[in-house]
């Protein structure tokens, strides 16, 4: 079976965030780039399935040169094979994004090149929630968002998602696409010797088509919304302020 | 026209569909345009009532038996369907998985862009809009210029008033063309979860703990607490980490975005990540070791010790008042 895990280059996600002068992006001066989390995932279930059942899993990124940093990363949890598509580093809509990712992982017959795709639910940084339906749309397989389990028997893929007070359980016939969550599994850690064979490991490299389609979506800037910074009202310290954190339940609050 | 798309659980529309509706009526006073509704399902006509509450006008009931249970692919074909019957202005979504991947089909399937998890929208000739980036951490002001513009709403951005006038809605069936195809996705079952209470998402008073709870097993006094204001335990991606909660557990950018009454953030510091979670919750009461965690600032209401000296005494206090 081969696995397709695409990912994004972003800024650390723990990181405290301020923003360039011309409010278009976030300032990456003193920053660390990652993987979106999701998509961390996104290569962990890639490389599982690719472990139980055979095959090659490859990573896919759509980015600047330096996204070969994260796609060296895929390579280090044990993916196979890695693709880069590379751009100027202007940030992509949607579409775009999902037009050049379809290109790339289209077959010689037109179909998917891949028996699974994974993508993250949604990118920690633009949080867009479309690029993989676009793309198994125009692949034309099976698509299903806010995957949290994912097994797959017998050429079908049978996927998992949390809903209030239970899961839901789909099962899509393989070729199929898949944007996971955290918590479907645990990322592998790359030891240091898979880091260092990763960097010995051929990038395939590509510069795709920007494409456009109907209708525009233009970012015009960015914001970080005020925080409220008055501080908390102390209730007092230790167990001591149990009567007051009460009273405040009780009568304030009305939750007791 | 505007058309909101409306979840219904039996026939009663979900709150993130109602905040959604609430960004949709705006949306429609903004152009002096009406407000429809689309909803599945065979109870989703019974869920007509209420939207006549929220200012809809007209609610088309997807009438295909077989989108009674959620299959994306079909609802999304059905739904650009009805844009092309009905020729909407925009489409308004929740922005739920669900409703973000069925909006994302819509885009795909009609090749229009799509703005998710907006929080504030300025219609007119093109629309200007705040849209929700980093988990709700930073804005994006944007244009968006389309046939038909698609918008999902930032969950709990919006709160879910009734429109000023309540107007009686008419039903209109809808019988989209779908072949099997557009069904090759659809919820095979449903298991029943063995956690009991309330979600997180739809607690209440959630009690969350971090890494300062220091152990899997120190969370029972957070339950404890839980239980007795009636609520839940979160916890944040820290502990998540740890492996002392599951990840359905966590609070934050890429956990669970919760709006309850009440939010205990046990040894929890606030980092930015985890604040987008619980930035929906009316009052933080924050229980922490460290004066100056962010949390303190960022709470309404602080107590400084150790959770694990004030929550039991938390607790035999409750009792006492039960």
């Amino acid at each position: 079976m081969d696995t397709l895990a695409c990912i994004k280059r972003v800024p650390d996600t723990g990181a405290k965030i301020t923003l360039t002068e011309d409010e278009q992006d976030i300032d990456t001066s003193n920053l660390g780039f990652t993987i979106s989390p999701h998509e961390e995932c996104a290569i962990e279930a890639a490389v599982q399935q690719v472990e139980d059942h055979g095959g090659t899993a490859t990573v896919l990124s759509l980015g600047p040169d330096d996204a070969a940093e994260q796609l060296r990363t895929g390579l280090a949890m044990t993916a196979d094979e890695a693709t880069l598509l590379e751009t100027d580093g202007e940030e992509w809509t949607p579409r775009a994004t999902a037009n050049a990712i379809a290109d790339a992982a289209r077959g010689d017959d037109g179909g998917p090149a891949y028996d699974l795709l994974l993508f993250g639910n949604e990118s920690a940084d633009a949080a867009n929630h479309q690029v993989g339906v676009r793309v198994a749309r125009a692949l034309d397989v099976p698509f299903l968002a806010g995957v949290t389990g994912l097994d797959v028997e017998d050429g079908t893929a049978i996927a998992r998602r949390e809903v209030g007070g239970g899961t839901e359980v789909y099962e899509l016939d393989l070729p199929a696409a898949v944007a996971v969550k955290e918590g479907i599994n645990e990322p592998r850690y790359a030891s240091m010797r898979a880091k260092m064979q990763a960097r010995k490991q051929e990038i395939r490299r590509q510069t795709p088509e920007r494409d456009g389609g109907r209708g525009t979506f233009e970012k015009v800037r960015l914001e970080a919304p005020e925080t409220d910074d008055a501080d908390a009202e102390v209730l007092g310290e230790g167990p001591e302020a149990v009567p007051d954190v009460v009273e405040l339940l009780r009568d304030d609050l009305e939750v007791v | 026209m505007i058309l909101g798309l409306v979840e219904h659980a039996g026939g009663e529309p979900t709150e993130e569909s109602l905040e959604a509706l609430t960004l949709a009526r705006e949306v429609a006073a903004d152009t002096d345009a009406s407000l429809d509704a689309v909803v599945f399902g065979v109870e989703g006509a019974a869920a007509t009532d209420r939207l006549g509450d929220h200012g809809v006008e007209t609610v088309h009931h997807v009438a295909d038996r077989r989108l009674d249970t959620y299959a994306p692919e079909a609802r999304g074909e059905a739904v650009a369907q009805l844009v092309d019957a009905v020729d909407p202005a925009a489409v308004v979504a929740p922005g739920t998985t669900r409703g973000n991947e069925v909006l994302a089909h819509v885009g795909a399937v009609r090749d229009l862009p799509m703005a998710a998890n907006c929080t504030d929208v300025d219609a007119g000739e093109e629309y200007e809009l705040a849209r929700q980036r980093w988990g709700g951490s930073l804005v994006e002001h944007a244009r968006l210029d389309a046939p038909t513009a698609l918008l999902t709403a930032a969950a709990h951005e919006f709160s879910p008033e009734p429109a000023a006038e309540r107007v009686e809605p008419s039903v209109r069936e809808f019988e989209p063309s779908l072949d099997d195809a557009a069904f090759r996705v659809g919820v095979d079952r449903v298991e029943e979860s063995d956690v009991e209470g309330v979600p997180l998402g739809e607690a209440r008073v959630v009690v969350g703990g971090g890494r300062g709870v220091g152990s899997a097993e120190d969370y029972d006094e957070l339950e404890d607490l839980a239980d007795l204001l009636g609520g839940t335990v979160g916890a944040s991606r820290a502990a998540v980490n740890e492996g002392w909660r599951p990840h359905d557990d966590q609070i934050g950018q890429t956990g669970t975005k919760i709006s309850p009454d009440l939010y205990v953030a046990c040894g929890i510091s606030g980092a930015v990540q985890h604040m987008v979670g619980c930035k929906g919750a009316d009052s933080v009461l924050a229980i922490n070791t460290d004066p100056e965690a962010a949390i303190m600032q960022k709470g309404d209401y602080a107590v400084v010790g150790d959770l694990h000296e004030v929550v039991p005494e938390l607790n035999e206090a409750l009792r006492s008042e039960a």
